[in-house]
């Protein structure tokens, strides 16, 4: 297991690698170059054109400039922002990373879990109207254009029914005497739920290990009733109390609208599996022993069922990055997605690279981390 | 090709067409059992006509400088009434605005005539006009042609490239293989999105760059691995090693053997791709990024800029028809290639 975890974090550094060396291949086949911006203007006396060259080692040769690259890129060197100079890239990147982060990582899971669970269901309503009803939505929602959709969802719950803010982090009025920065809360928000949710694990994996049915059951209730409710005390009773009510206020739609586009193709890829699986003969004899049809879906059919939507994790990463942007920019949430998009638009191309290798990285970890679970999950990949 | 095979007579093209004809007619069989399939085809064929009618219609009935989705022009008078509070747009104005636009005389109660600049649907222009006096339906028209261009450019991309790829690696396995799996996994790992926004700021990407880097996305990536894993069942099929004790070299192989036998399963990826390029094109260039003259995107970003998205349904002319118009094509090339894969996937096909 040790092995295999290490070969694949040298894979996966080798891809990083390869990954950041393409960026600088793009970066240098741009007509021009990146100083055009400052070169190209005509007022820049010919002297002072040099002397910015010099200074942003335009004038080196091309190894020795990749050489520096990605010296840089593993210093965390990641330049000065244009955009906002000069502050530099990696402070900007730093205080939106968490941000990108939680959408991500909250919209990934709500849509496995809503998509593993609808999937699982459809199989049991097969040839119902319900099942196609699901189906459609379900594809229709996979393949939306996302903008519009987004809008739309906008539109309809802070627009028509208020419910909602319309999109941006944080109320200004509210914060504006409140002795915290933004990120201080976040983050705060973000240990507090991920310690909540390791209990929770730990806490789900022990019992595994107790054999009375009933037992098994009262243990998981408690385990889960106690981390939420130790979380739910802890913000209450902490100082920060509005303004991380504020802030999830203004998550929940942004975290919605990313699940909905992105549980569909989880969904029906669970049904086609668990349609496999219920063909095999381990599920021929447990109907056989007369076991209750729920017992059959949900321990026999549905575990097995469950690896190849763990692989598909893999190839919805990317999708969800992607969507990820999408929903910063319309939602006006500034994580990584947003300083991406803004920097393209004033080409503001120190910032637009380091977002770039930040997200590429953060696919590289998601993906590794997912190939782990998946030797977790499947003990014939543990043995190998 | 006057050869005749063992039990069947007469040039063996005739054999061929029979064999074609029949197998079609089969795999429609299987094809149609799918509602959905079905459902995809029609709206297919509704936006093909469209994208078709627009030369025609701009030919024969449509003005040139009213219609022309880019730089036509047609501001509809239409009379408004003055009003404290505007409650139906389209027929109500308010005083300021009034005022502001050269009547400073104005007073509430009068009737002033405008010229609309987003105007309602009318007898002349069926979907309306955008903030800049164009007609909604030509423009959605064009865009139909414009994105049909996309996506068949980026499918055939895909597929040439991914065919290709996913056959060589399972034909000469070893470091071949490895180097191009690795490569593949890399691509896969790249958020695409997030690649074609930055390239986009690097270079001037009009439809036709596009449609090749969305095409070697693809076809480097996912679609090569999937190609590569049916190849692998047809490399160690008997006929191989026939055409290989016959002399065949490897290009024979690869090319008259293997890839024929890959393709119907290449066809399918081409049709998931289709959806894939209307998408990002749509969202590309709703955020302003690619130099294309008209697209869905585009009608969707000039509805943005001029402020009239989230007026809801005041101006659903501009907002619903080009969102709408990208969900259905995305969504029915998708259904067309899940009823395709009932066809060509012998997987499902027993069930």
């Amino acid at each position: 297991m040790a092995r295999f975890v290490a070969r694949r974090c040298a894979q996966m550094g080798v891809l990083f690698v390869v990954f950041l060396s393409l960026l600088f291949v793009l970066m240098n086949a741009q007509p021009g170059s990146i100083s055009d911006q400052y070169i190209g203007d005509p007022n820049i006396p010919p002297e002072a054109r040099q002397m910015i060259a010099e200074r942003l080692g335009l004038d080196r040769p091309l190894p020795e400039r990749y050489a520096a690259y990605m010296r840089n890129f593993f210093t965390g060197n990641l330049g000065v922002s244009f955009s906002e100079y000069p502050r530099p890239v990696l402070d900007i990147l730093a205080e939106r990373f968490p941000r990108t982060l939680f959408l991500f990582l909250s919209a990934t899971l709500l849509a496995y879990w809503v998509g593993f669970r609808a999937g699982k269901l459809l199989v049991w309503r097969r040839g119902k109207t319900a099942e196609h009803t699901v189906n459609v939505v379900g594809i229709v929602l996979g393949t939306v254009f996302e903008p519009w959709f987004y809008l739309m969802m906008i539109y309809l719950f802070s627009f028509m029914l208020g419910w909602f803010p319309a999109g941006r982090l944080i109320e200004n009025a509210l914060w504006f005497d409140a002795g915290f920065s933004v990120n201080q809360v976040f983050l705060r928000l973000l240990l507090t739920t991920g310690v909540a949710g390791a209990a929770v694990a730990a806490v789900l994996t022990a019992a595994c290990a107790v054999g009375q049915p009933r037992a098994r059951s009262a243990l998981r209730g408690g385990g889960v009733a106690l981390a939420g409710g130790g979380l739910l005390a802890y913000w209450l009773a902490s100082p920060m109390r509005p303004y991380a009510a504020d802030l999830v206020w203004h998550a929940i739609l942004p975290v919605t609208c990313l699940t909905l586009v992105a549980f569909g193709g989880v969904m029906l890829l669970m049904r086609s599996s668990m349609l496999e699986t219920l063909r095999e003969d381990y599920i021929f004899t447990a109907r056989a022993k007369g076991l209750p049809e729920r017992v059959i879906r949900d321990r026999h059919a549905a575990r097995n069922a469950m690896l190849p939507i763990v692989t598909s994790l893999v190839f919805s990463l990317a999708g969800v990055l992607g969507g990820g942007i999408i929903v910063e920019s319309v939602f006006s949430w500034p994580g990584m997605g947003q300083a991406l998009l803004e920097a393209v638009v004033l080409e503001d191309i120190p910032l637009a690279v380091g977002a770039l290798g930040l997200l590429g990285a953060l696919a590289l970890v998601a993906h590794l981390v997912v190939d782990i679970l998946y030797t977790y999950l499947d003990p014939r990949m543990r043995v190998r | 090709m006057t050869t005749s095979t063992g039990t069947l007579t007469g040039p063996l093209w005739r054999t061929r067409v029979k064999l074609a004809a029949t197998a079609s007619a089969s795999n429609w069989r299987l094809f149609s059992q799918s509602l959905l399939g079905r459902f995809g085809l029609v709206i297919i064929g509704v936006f093909a006509l469209m994208a078709l009618a627009h030369p025609l219609l701009m030919g024969t009935v449509w003005d040139k400088r009213i219609y022309d989705p880019v730089v036509g022009y047609d501001a509809v008078a239409s009379e408004q009434v003055i009003v404290e509070r505007v409650t139906d747009p389209t027929t109500q104005i308010d005083l300021d605005t009034a005022r502001l636009r050269g009547d400073i005389d104005a007073q509430v109660g009068d009737v002033v005539t405008q010229l609309l600049q987003p105007a309602p649907p009318s007898r002349a222009h069926l979907l309306g006009t955008d903030p800049l006096g164009r007609d909604v339906l030509s423009q959605l028209m064009a865009s139909a042609r414009a994105a049909f261009a996309l996506g068949a450019l980026a499918a055939l991309v895909t597929v040439v490239i991914a065919t290709i790829i996913g056959s060589v690696a399972a034909y000469f396995g070893g470091i071949t293989d490895g180097a191009l799996m690795r490569f593949a996994d890399l691509v896969i790992l790249i958020p695409s999105l997030s690649l074609l926004i930055v390239l986009s700021g690097f270079f001037t990407l009009g439809l036709l760059h596009l449609g090749i880097v969305i095409g070697l996305l693809s076809g480097f990536g996912g679609t090569a691995i999937v190609l590569k894993s049916q190849a692998l069942t047809v490399t160690v099929k008997p006929f191989v090693d026939a055409a290989r004790v016959a002399g065949g070299g490897h290009a024979h192989i690869v090319f008259r053997h293997i890839v024929p036998n890959v393709l119907p399963l290449s066809l399918l990826y081409m049709v998931f791709t289709v959806t894939g390029a209307i998408t990002t094109e749509a969202v590309l260039s709703f955020f302003g990024l690619l130099n294309v003259p008209m697209s869905w995107g585009i009608m969707l970003n000039t509805t943005q800029i001029n402020g009239y998205l989230l007026r809801g349904i005041d101006y659903w002319w501009l907002v619903i028809p080009p969102g709408l118009a990208v969900t259905l094509l995305a969504t029915a090339f998708f259904l067309v290639g899940r009823a395709m894969d009932e066809v060509v996937n012998p997987r499902l096909r027993s069930r």
